[in-house]
């Protein structure tokens, strides 16, 4: 059982994961911010608590699999793999350069340790009902959990997935719902409605978690930034192995959450921090490396 | 002869006998691509996907990153239209070893119309990297090609015409990937051609033979990747290429014809095939009548463009 103390463990890493993903973005001059600080607390519980991975063997073929399917949060992964020891942390230094192992989307013929390439959204889930299906089809034991973005979901081909898995009885298929509220530019509203000019919700009004188990998923819902609730959630999960349902864990989350100016702010999707904004998020960050 | 989709059917089935990793995806097609003839021989290892291309495509590659040789189903134009962006960033930028079984190629597909004739399918398969484009003539040629993909590693696209065409290869026939094979030698005009319509252009050089043309015919069924050698120095030998396809005039085997020979052997080469228009539903001698691609149709044709030269 995971405790307290574990928690704040996982706390620490999140806190400099978030710091190590959003000054590699400055440094580089261009990523994403808001969505790696969405997934940054889930991203930690699965690469340090929940999966069976082995840095040192990335291509160990009973590890558990794992897919960003919203690939543009790549920085996000990076920095915990990082963590986790499956690349130095300085060579995040080339995140985005010419030559670099770690691309602006996860290039899983580059960096040993991803399951698959993203980028284009949508796609990510289809290749872990593969992953899952195979595994049942081989007899292998290993659990694959896939990201999803909430804007994400506006892509039709989630949906091929989200209906094909339960069909298959996936209980080895863990999807993971980042529900942050806010799209790159969003919805202008209906004629004579005002454009918030906020980005929110992706899905206003709608019950998806309602709309999941329709099709055959076993929800969780979780706040995605309270350990104590990420961790249960995940194991519940991957225990549900041999079960007949693959489950969706619905994780409300704050884009851009850890940092007081960056959360719940659209702007944050893809921005550069400046060196004074990076002063003041060391800070809240309990960071105490050099900024350069 | 024997249709196209028979010989994909019963290769398949043949193959997963001695090959465990072999899996057929289908989506809701397989009585008509004949997948179906898997479905019944290896159940547990037929996997219906619906009718859900993109996810299919998807889930193949989680298939094969796991060690199985999965070959989807489905017609062509459900891969090159409608499920192109995973083909391209989850198979081609992979390089995942999935074998896209593309059904109904070119224009006959059994009087489906123009939704169902994709004639652009070849200039977007051969502009993707890592991706490798193989078109049949034949029965043989078929089971000869589906044979190789199986046991090659990697993205392989098939363009499968529906239907039978007339045998041009015998039982000693060996796919070598990039190899073109020449159908026929002869001194006024090379015909370069892939797929059943090389079938047709041989029939339609046997014609002009006796009207005192002499049309070479080269058969490309390795569209990508392709000999260019081959095709240049089979064209050195003539002062007039034409290049016939079940596809449109860009892009396709012509445009590949076309950028090889201005490149390394400049000569005039006029493209065949459809230009710039979409099909229609009709039976198949109406829409090769239609299109200029009978063998009789075909060698008036030529017989112009020679003529006029």
């Amino acid at each position: 059982m995971s405790t307290k103390t574990d928690y704040q463990e996982l706390e620490a890493l999140a806190r400099r994961g978030r710091w190590l993903a959003i000054s590699t973005v400055a440094k580089s001059g261009a990523g994403h911010v808001g969505g790696p600080f969405s997934a940054m607390d889930m991203l930690i519980a699965l690469y340090f608590r929940v999966m069976n991975v082995k840095p040192e063997e990335p291509r160990w073929s009973d590890r558990d699999r794992f897919v960003l399917s919203k690939g543009h949060s790549s920085i996000g992964q990076y920095v915990v793999m990082a963590l986790r020891g499956f690349l130095p942390v300085e060579e995040l230094k080339t995140f985005d350069k010419g030559g670099s192992r770690l691309q602006g989307h996860p290039d899983v013929t580059k960096l040993p340790g991803l399951d698959t390439s993203t980028g284009s959204l949508g796609q990510g889930l289809s290749v872990g009902l593969g992953f899952a299906l195979g595994a049942r089809m081989r007899g292998q034991k290993f659990h694959t959990f896939v990201m999803l973005g909430d804007g994400e979901l506006q892509e039709g081909m989630v949906w091929e997935a989200l209906h094909v898995a339960p069909r298959y009885k996936l209980g080895n298929l863990t999807a993971i719902l980042d529900w942050n509220g806010l799209q790159q530019f969003g919805w202008v509203l209906a004629i004579n409605e005002q454009h918030r000019g906020d980005r929110r919700d992706p899905w206003a009004g709608i019950d998806l978690r309602g709309i999941f188990e329709k099709l055959g998923w076993r929800c969780i819902e979780i706040n995605g930034h309270d350990f104590s609730q990420i961790i249960p959630a995940l194991e519940s999960a991957k225990a549900a192995g041999d079960s007949e349902q693959p489950t969706m864990i619905v994780a409300h989350t704050i884009k851009g959450k850890g940092v007081h100016f960056t959360e719940g702010k659209h702007e944050w999707h893809s921005k550069i921090a400046t060196k004074e904004e990076l002063e003041v998020i060391a800070k809240e960050l309990n960071i105490e490396e050099a900024i350069v | 002869m024997k249709a196209l989709r028979d010989v994909f059917g019963d290769t398949l089935v043949s193959l997963a006998g001695t090959n465990k990793n072999v899996v057929v995806l289908d989506a809701d097609l397989a009585n008509s691509t004949k997948a179906d003839k898997f479905a019944k021989a290896y159940p547990d290892r037929f996997l219906q996907m619906g009718i859900a291309e993109q996810n299919f495509v998807g889930v193949a590659v989680g298939l094969a990153s796991v060690g199985f040789v999965p070959w989807l189903s489905t017609f062509t134009i459900f891969f090159t239209h409608r499920a192109i962006d995973p083909i391209r960033m989850l198979v081609a930028q992979t390089k995942a070893n999935v074998k896209l079984g593309a059904a109904y190629a070119g224009l006959l597909t059994g009087l489906t119309g123009k939704t169902h004739q994709d004639v652009e399918d070849i200039a977007i398969m051969r502009a993707m990297p890592d991706m490798t484009v193989l078109a049949p003539a034949d029965a043989i040629e078929g089971e000869a090609i589906i044979r190789w993909a199986t046991e090659y590693q990697g993205p392989v696209y098939l363009r499968l015409a529906r239907d039978a065409s007339a045998n041009v290869f015998d039982q000693s026939y060996r796919f070598v990937p990039g190899k073109t094979i020449s159908l026929r030698d002869g001194g006024d005009v090379l015909l370069i051609s892939t797929g059943p319509q090389s079938v047709r252009c041989l029939q339609a050089a046997e014609a002009l033979h006796g009207q005192g043309i002499s049309a070479g015919v080269l058969h490309v069924p390795s569209i990508k990747p392709v000999n260019k050698e081959e095709i240049v120095s089979a064209s050195e030998k003539v002062k007039l290429v034409i290049t016939v396809e079940e596809h449109s005039i860009y892009g396709g085997l012509g445009g590949m014809v076309a950028e090889i020979l201005s490149e390394a052997a400049p000569r005039r080469v006029v493209r065949f095939g459809i230009e710039d228009r979409w099909g229609e539903s009709a039976p198949n001698d109406y829409l090769l009548d239609l299109f200029e691609m009978s063998p009789a149709r075909l060698s008036e044709r030529i017989k112009k463009v020679v003529g006029g030269r």
